[in-house]
């Protein structure tokens, strides 16, 4: 029953990356990039290895960071602009779907020439198309907040495919990991607020000044 | 215990440095600290080693390398700042020497990590520690830097993160090998999963290599370098670029031992040349003097990469440039903040003429002109020189003869930037800067750099060169 | 051919129930706005008063514009036939009839696109340019979810797909075939003109797609469209219903039961749609279908995937 229910959640994490994808308004954006951390937050309930105190330590501290600490923190970070709205991306939003359909070809391919003994979870698969995905919001959004969301999804594929190792690797070392995640985007949302401030917008479009001349 | 030392007395130090009130006793605290991490690391030397927190930190022939490079330039860099935090004041005020001590503690953190998930740690550190000494000034231009590099440094950072757990998943599960230990990835290697290790090495050597410049990857670099203080863009330079190609380095080291070579290599000498490709496109032409120190850093990480592709001696041509590179950046950055604190600009249609205004910079920018080309006498010739013959004897002539056309064609570039610089009438100079002439802090730390790399050109220390010899036979290659 | 009293009742049943259907939606949004609205079986009505009125035609148009209707009202009864609407065997079935299904219920639009432009008036000439567009769109997701069946089934006709076989696979696949039944619902709303993609509830022709390409038909010609419309619904509903649920394993008289009620919720399920939803801007649109789409693939990758 764990091992269908893990299926479950990954497919949500799928259909959640789609949503970010797809939609223009930046509180949505924030909003379901929230619910795929809370989906996040979830996973270590149901992977292999049963309910441990580590496990759920680790759950609860996962649903706090991505799911109401990080999205609360870009709310914070928006709040003064006045612009609600994403422009259009530089590819459309039909390119990034586009996009966002080859990145779930191309990593459901690569996930099939793993040894055949891996490929019976979607794990692999479901954390590069959410890698994929991220790299493509954080590449073709003009909103500086949208990168950061991009940002949030790449770590959120990261931090999926860390999951299976939850045993190997210690306790230690994803609490760095979560550290870590959580200091990146507090000042990344920092260096918005003062993108913000300087240019009256945030819009990473207008940082074009440096290049070559 | 006296890794552990090195680690966080630095970031101890930091937090200090922090509710100190006066300006005077936070640069006495970052001399002090520098100075005493030059002499742990000092005594790192001649002591046996030791491991600290269990095998997690220990210092081997690679890291001590990285180590001792990142030390010596921090003290440098430290007396500079001292120098430079009379007379600037800094946007971040008390926080700089704060993120300096941080970075420090960070860097030496990736030196002697021997769990490759801490190394990880260590690296995001540096990124964090950093990004506020480049917002130095309250501009837009320091904004977009800024945001650039966070953006790309996390997105390389996080596929980095990534190619630690592929690693962790190619050890096999039963007992036996301690996760993500070095130690034990190596003495394992033959029990890794081929597929995992493959993808980890990809996912690596991207993350990894968007940290230290690598092309098509670099592009924060000459934004983030033409924009930080020089002395941050020299720390940048010369340790974090250093500790970044640590990563790549040791990931190597995983997969040599595995058996991957054939894998391996090509991916390096790819890389490597493209990065030399782009820094030659690049270098010509430009004509900011801090972007083209960034492409020449590109062009630099094309070679460690290059070397360490290429095997044999090329290997030990890597780590021994290793160390040149990072001196010699920090020189040419502290050197050329020099000329930018004159001229208030750093661009060089502004800056003609420097001999007069400010000879003895102007002195160290055409030797470092020498230096950072390759010229001999000094120690980038013996490194590069080890890295092209390398490819000649493991049977790469082709990659010998691309090398040595864009080497050449960089040497241009650079040259007539620097001759330019140095030479002429002064532009606009202010009369009121160069009569103040320079003062002596100002010039004794890229005096005592290039001294050094003049040194190693001559002559490289018993203890040194076994060091490195033993540092580039864990890398596949071998010592001379 | 072969009917089946089973098949035979439950083509006869979608045949009646089709205006109802379409009713029961238009009550469900009256309903949840507020309103009292025009009674379930309204349609029923409607079309007897049409088919006693005369027409009139303009005197721009051809025969096409008087073939079309009928023509259109014949296709989509041609593909309530390739169904298995009791849940087992459709009346007409052959390897591939699942590309007949579509391109057969794609030449009803076909004539009804060419009754639109043989008027010569822009607004149907617009109208007519829309839903194509938006039509073949629709046929890409259409075809994936199609593609998913054919892989989970590994049957290449509708009967097979949907009928006796398919019981058996769908619990192994699941969440696939409930993500299809999404982008097939997502895609219904688009082929028969619903919100977000047509509201058809608009009296403005600009912002119409169907409703303004049969704007001139009348009397017993537009009974015949609307009556086609409900049964287009109605035969969408039910391929919905049967990818949704299973039959194949029920007695006949619980597979018409689960059918009509099926088709009753869809209808529910469209009217609360309209009732929460806006229409989309049109190049919205565009991304709705994409995403629609994308749902299919997403299935399609997952079969595909999972060494079932």
């Amino acid at each position: 029953m764990t091992h269908s229910s893990l299926q479950l959640l990954l497919l949500l994490v799928v259909l959640t990356d789609f949503a970010v994808l797809g939609t223009s308004r930046l509180s949505a954006c924030i909003r379901w990039i929230a619910f795929q951390g809370a989906i996040l937050g979830l996973l270590p309930l149901v992977t292999e290895g049963g309910l441990t105190m580590h496990v759920v330590a680790l759950a609860i501290g996962t649903v706090i960071v991505k799911a109401m600490l990080l999205p609360g923190f870009l709310r914070w970070a928006i709040r003064e602009a006045a612009i609600r709205r994403e422009v259009e991306p530089l590819v459309g939003y039909m390119g990034s779907m586009l996009f966002g359909a080859a990145a779930l070809g191309a990593a459901f391919a690569v996930a099939n020439t793993m040894p055949a003994s891996a490929r019976g979870s979607l794990v692999v698969p479901v954390a590069l198309v959410t890698v994929m995905i991220g790299m493509v919001i954080l590449t073709t959004r003009a909103k500086a907040v949208t990168q950061v969301v991009g940002y949030m999804m790449l770590e959120n594929g990261v931090y999926i495919f860390g999951l299976t190792l939850a045993r190997r690797v210690p306790f230690l070392v994803e609490a760095g990991v979560l550290l870590d995640v959580f200091v990146g985007v507090f000042i990344m949302g920092i260096v918005v607020f003062h993108i913000n401030r300087e240019f009256d917008s945030i819009s990473a479009a207008n940082l074009t000044e440096l290049r070559e001349s | 215990m006296l890794e552990l030392l090195i680690v966080v007395m630095p970031l101890a130090a930091g937090g200090l440095a922090y509710v100190l009130q006066r300006a005077r006793a936070r640069s006495a605290l970052l001399l002090m600290i520098a100075t005493l991490h030059t002499g742990a690391v000092g005594l790192l030397w001649v002591r046996p080693a030791d491991s600290a927190l269990g095998g997690w930190l220990m210092v081997d022939d690679l890291g001590l390398v990285v180590l001792s490079l990142v030390s010596v330039l921090f003290l440098v860099v430290a007396y500079y700042a001292a120098g430079y935090l009379r007379t600037q004041t800094p946007r971040g005020g008390r926080a700089f020497v704060s993120c300096l001590l941080a970075f420090l503690s960070a860097t030496s953190l990736v030196a002697l990590s021997q769990h490759l998930a801490l190394l990880w740690v260590g690296m995001e550190s540096t990124t964090l520690a950093v990004a506020p000494l480049i917002y130095a000034r309250n501009d837009r231009r320091s904004l977009e830097a800024v945001w650039k590099y966070l953006v790309l440094s996390s997105v390389g950072i996080a596929l980095a993160l990534l190619a630690v757990f592929l690693l962790a998943t190619a050890q096999p599960v039963d007992g036996g090998s301690r996760a993500l230990l070095l130690p034990d990835l190596i003495s394992g290697a033959s029990r890794l999963d081929p597929w995992w290790l493959r993808a980890s090495f990809v996912f690596a050597l991207v993350g990894f290599g968007t940290k230290m410049g690598l092309a098509p990857l670099h592009t924060w670099k000459p934004d983030t370098y033409g924009e930080a203080p020089s002395l941050v863009g020299g720390l940048m330079a010369g340790a974090l670029t250093s500790c970044a190609f640590l990563g790549v380095a040791r990931f190597t080291q995983v997969a040599m031992a595995a058996g991957l070579q054939t894998f391996v290599r090509p991916l390096l000498i790819a890389s490597g040349l493209f990065s030399l490709l782009v820094a030659a496109a690049f270098i010509i032409g430009q004509a900011d003097v801090k972007r083209l120190l960034a492409y020449s850093s590109v062009e630099h990480m094309g070679l460690l990469v290059l070397g360490l592709g290429v095997g044999g001696i090329g290997t030990y041509g890597s780590v021994l440039h290793l160390i040149n590179n990072g001196l010699i950046k920090g020189m040419l950055f502290l050197t050329v903040g020099n000329l930018v604190l004159a001229t208030g600009t750093s661009v060089v249609s502004d800056m003609h003429g420097m001999l007069r205004v400010r000879p003895v910079s102007a002195w160290l920018l055409l030797v470092g002109l020498f230096a950072v080309t390759g010229s001999p006498p000094f120690g980038l010739f013996i490194s590069e020189f080890s890295i092209i013959s390398g490819a000649i004897r493991e049977h790469h002539p082709w990659v010998a003869g691309a090398t040595v056309l864009m080497l050449t064609i960089i040497f241009a570039g650079i040259a007539r930037m620097i001759i330019d610089i140095a030479y002429g009438e002064p532009t606009g100079a202010d009369d009121e800067l160069s009569s103040g002439g320079e003062r002596a802090s100002f010039v004794v730390g890229p005096v005592v750099l290039a001294g050094i790399v003049l040194l190693l050109g001559l002559y490289i220390p018993a203890p040194l060169r076994a060091v490195i010899g033993r540092a580039a036979a864990s890398l596949g290659g071998a010592a001379p | 051919m072969n009917i089946t009293p089973s098949s035979a009742i439950a083509f006869i049943l979608v045949l009646l129930i089709a205006p109802a259907v379409a009713g029961v939606a238009t009550r469900t949004k009256s309903v949840l706005t507020g309103r009292q609205g025009a009674p379930a079986l309204q349609l029923y009505f409607d079309l007897w008063k049409l088919v006693r009125r005369g027409a009139v035609f303009s005197e721009t148009t051809t025969w096409v514009f008087r073939l079309a209707p009928a023509a259109m009202v014949a296709t989509t009864v041609l593909a309530a036939t390739l169904l298995p609407l009791d849940g087992r065997m459709s009346f007409i079935r052959f390897s591939g009839d699942a590309v007949a299904f579509a391109y057969v219920l794609g030449l009803g639009r076909f004539l009804l696109v060419l009754a639109a432009l043989d008027t010569g008036s822009s607004f149907e000439g617009m109208g007519a340019s829309r839903e194509v567009t938006f039509a073949s769109l629709v046929e890409v997701g259409l075809f994936l979810s199609f593609g998913t069946l054919v892989v989970v089934t590994r049957e290449l006709s509708l009967s097979g797909m949907l009928g006796m076989p398919f019981a058996h696979h769908w619990a192994a696949n699941a969440p696939a075939l409930v993500m299809i039944s999404i982008g097939l619902f997502a895609l219904l709303l688009a082929e028969c003109s619903r919100v977000p993609v047509d509201d058809p509830s608009t009296h403005l022709e600009l912002t119409m797609v169907h409703e303004v390409m049969v704007l001139d038909h009348s009397g017993p010609d537009l009974a015949l469209i609307l009556y086609g419309s409900a049964l287009k619904l109605a035969v969408l509903g039910a391929l919905v219903v049967s990818v949704l649920i299973p039959r194949g394993g029920l007695p006949a008289a619980g597979s018409l039961a689960v059918l009509g009620g099926g088709l009753l919720a869809i209808g529910v399920g469209v009217g609360i749609v309209e009732a929460t939803m806006a229409r989309l801007r049109l190049p919205k649109v565009a991304l709705y279908l994409a995403g629609a789409s994308s749902l299919a693939l997403f299935s399609l990758i997952l079969v595909l995937w999972t060494p079932a």
